[in-house]
């Protein structure tokens, strides 16, 4: 009787251990990811290694092999990025590189398991969302061999954490105002312009959601990520000007909040989660249902294929001043990795971010826009079509606001997205929504 | 004493045969676990990297689990999870119970019913939460369409506060039946026929005889399956991670759902080790309640 009791003791302590199980999966993922990754340097690694074998050149022109991680090339775009790899390696016989390329949804995961690891890559790319954390962390390498010459100085900037360099901007994309031209022509209203703001895309909204019962006028999440935009546009912000304290419940930002909400709410232009029905906004304007959406740039190639209406962008209106949200990746070296496979890292992000072949490649392909300072080595991007107003994504430069990076950046969000979800729903006022997140972002986040 | 010697050498001979599956705990769960002690004690992001002069420079106490206890995110997250068990174990037992008898039956097509039942329990968990992401769609959902024949307006299942969780616990039952019923179909096949013919003789119903002989022939099978439901129910993730990502406001907010987040999108893996191991600790204690109730209503002798 003992025996057993204590065996069954011991049976409930194994069960109840599986709940560290769901960490050790992590791991899994990771080396899964590892295994697919894209093999194309070996072969190139082989010859440049028999190449000089023996030469007494300094250390950096020994041959090296590098690798670097990146999630941008991901669903479609390998190729171009081998082609880009292709060209560098003509450049640089003696830098191999191997690229592995790993989906967005597992990318952030597998980095932190490799990187706290040991066996992070030695040059990566990263979102400007991570970028903060990950610089903050101590685990990127000051670019100090980088020839940051001609690179797109705001995005640039983007990428420095206490005034030191730790990243180069790779690409950049903003996000515009795409418009359904025939829900337009059939509600008899002007195309929207540069010149518009809030309150006359509000006016236009209701003349298009008036068209029909299913038809709305615009659709922009009430959400963290369009939100701090919005904030921006009524002259409101995040964070104060040395990001010490927050200012969610400032009065800018709930008036910026309100107008988000009489949307859904008041008006009903644009659709609640409910009449969304678990439907994705990019679906709503393919269906042609959706006058407005204020989305990215990489939404081009697939609403060209998708969409069977015509549609134009113009630059996203404002309200007391235009605000246009901005995203860039940045390419970052690995601190951890040897001081050659640093220096060669750096040869070839500065490479892959700025030399004419790689924006030329990037650009051929409609990949999407390098972030150079001189817009006119990319007017090829201008010429293709739809959009008509290609324009419009370099006007829109002019006006951008920045994510306003913090180390907790995620959270915060988080928390903002929560508290304003539940205005958007109308179970609280914009005011109390926002007074809720300062309290809770004061509570659990600790600026510097 | 030779029946301890016989006892030792039994084990012995037992080890090899238990290796593959001992590695594997002793370097996926026993190990983490221990790491996760002294992880729970540090402030460490779980980027940095890692190493063991690391704990002594980040270490912080207890400040984790004081935190944690003092504020209100790991209670709520707890209380979701205790009301996500307590409508799920009822309704799961009742379903499996159902599937059980229905392959009992005997029928020409049981066969093709443990098939059918058995099928969601092979599905991967991603897959079904995606499934029944769209079948509980308030606008173009199966489930929704099916209830309005009826006349009935369906909730908003997922994107409501109040019906995010029975939505959840809906899949959770569906694809869970089929293995529970499988276990106590295989525990009412090893009920003796011949207590059922003694009691057919001495003119016993089917209510009794379902109460007085096969629920507590079954005991073993029922309390073996109500401590792997629970401890299941208490790791809670994937339908969540997927169909709510623990919305609609925080709604279906569970503890693992958090641990994951505080540790790979918040980089807040020391935080996230403390929760795992209150986690741990709540399991461990509900699970030794069990044990000692049983004594109750569990009957060994069949």
């Amino acid at each position: 009787m003992k025996v057993k009791r204590l065996v069954s003791m011991g049976l409930a302590a194994v069960l109840a251990a599986g709940v560290t199980a769901c960490g050790s999966s992590q791991d899994k993922s990771a080396t899964e990811q590892t295994a697919n990754e894209n093999q194309t340097g070996t072969s190139e690694s082989a010859s440049a290694e028999s190449a000089s074998p023996e030469s007494n050149d300094s250390e950096s022109d020994a041959p090296i092999t590098i690798t670097y991680a990146n999630f941008n090339a991901s669903g479609g775009n390998e190729e171009t990025l081998n082609k880009m790899y292709e060209a560098f390696h003509k450049a640089y016989p003696n830098i191999t590189v191997k690229i592995e390329t790993i989906a967005m949804d597992d990318y952030f995961t597998t980095m932190q398991t490799r990187i706290a690891g040991g066996t992070g890559p030695d040059c990566l790319e990263m979102n400007i969302e991570n970028f903060g954390t990950y610089a903050s962390q101590g685990i990127l390498e000051e670019l100090t061999g980088a020839d940051t010459e001609g690179m797109n100085q705001t995005a640039l900037q983007a990428f420095q954490y206490d005034g030191t360099q730790y990243g180069l901007p790779e690409n950049f994309s903003t996000v515009v105002l795409v418009y359904n031209k025939d829900l337009f022509d059939k509600a008899g209203i002007d195309y929207p312009s540069d010149s518009w703001t809030r309150d006359d895309v509000d006016a236009a909204a209701e003349k298009i959601r008036a068209l029909g019962d299913d038809i709305y006028g615009i659709y922009q999440p009430v959400t963290y990520n369009e939100f701090y935009k919005v904030a921006a546009q009524y002259g409101g912000s995040l964070l104060d000007a040395d990001k010490t304290e927050f200012t969610i419940n400032s009065e800018e930002n709930v008036t910026a909040l309100q107008s988000m909400v009489d949307r859904v709410q008041k008006t009903n232009v644009q659709p609640t989660e409910e009449q969304m029905g678990g439907m994705g906004d990019w679906d709503l304007f393919e269906s042609g249902r959706l006058g407005m959406i204020p989305t990215g740039t990489w939404c081009f190639n697939t609403f060209k294929d998708a969409c069977d209406f015509n549609w134009d962008i113009c630059v996203e209106p404002g309200e007391t001043q235009k605000a246009t949200h901005f995203f860039a990746n940045a390419l970052v070296v690995n601190k951890d990795a040897s001081a050659e496979a640093k220096a060669a890292a750096q040869k070839w992000i500065t490479w892959l971010a700025s030399s004419s072949d790689a924006a030329q490649i990037r650009l051929d392909a409609g990949w999407d826009l390098p972030a150079l300072d001189d817009t006119s080595k990319l007017s090829s991007y201008l010429e293709q079509t739809p959009p008509e107003n290609r324009q419009a994504v370099f006007d829109s430069l002019n006006d951008i606001v920045l994510p306003p990076i913090i180390n907790d950046y995620q959270q915060m969000s988080d928390i903002i997205t929560d508290c304003i979800s539940k205005a958007a729903k109308g179970e609280c006022t914009a005011k109390e929504a926002l007074d809720d997140a300062q309290s809770q972002c004061e509570a659990a986040i600790k600026l510097k | 004493m030779a029946m301890k010697n016989k006892e030792r050498k039994k084990i012995i001979q037992a080890i090899p045969f238990m290796l593959p599956s001992l590695v594997g705990m002793v370097l996926f769960s026993l190990l983490p676990m221990v790491i996760a002690i002294a992880l729970s004690f540090t402030d460490w992001s779980g980027l940095g990297k890692f190493s063991f002069s690391m704990v002594s420079r980040q270490f912080i106490g207890l400040e984790n689990y004081k935190r944690l206890l003092s504020q209100g995110e790991f209670w709520s997250a707890v209380g979701h999870v205790m009301y996500f068990v307590a409508l799920y174990l009822p309704i799961s037992f009742f379903f499996s119970m159902m599937v059980a008898l229905l392959l009992n039956s005997g029928k020409k097509l049981s066969g093709l019913y443990r098939i059918l039942y058995y099928i969601p329990v092979l599905t991967s968990w991603v897959a079904a939460s995606l499934i029944w992401k769209w079948v509980l769609s308030s606008q173009y959902g199966v489930f929704n369409s099916i209830l309005s024949i009826f006349g009935i307006q369906g909730p908003d299942w997922l994107t409501n506060k109040y019906w995010a969780m029975p939505g959840i616990v809906l899949a959770s039952v569906w694809k869970d039946m089929g293995f529970y019923g499988l276990y106590i179909f295989g525990g009412l096949r090893t009920i003796d026929t011949g207590y059922y013919e003694a009691a057919q003789i001495d003119g016993a119903g089917k209510w009794v005889t379902l109460t007085r002989i096969t629920i507590p022939l079954l005991s073993p099978t029922l309390f073996y399956c109500l401590i792997m439901s629970l401890i299941n129910a208490f790791q809670l993730f994937p339908q969540v991670q997927i169909m709510t990502e623990g919305g609609p406001n925080g709604a279906t907010q569970v503890p693992v759902e958090r641990i994951y987040t505080y540790a790979f999108s918040y980089f807040k893996m020391g935080y996230a080790a403390a929760f795992s191991w209150l986690l741990f600790l709540i399991i461990l204690v509900l699970t030794m309640v069990q044990l000692k109730a049983q004594k109750a209503w569990v009957h060994y002798e069949a």
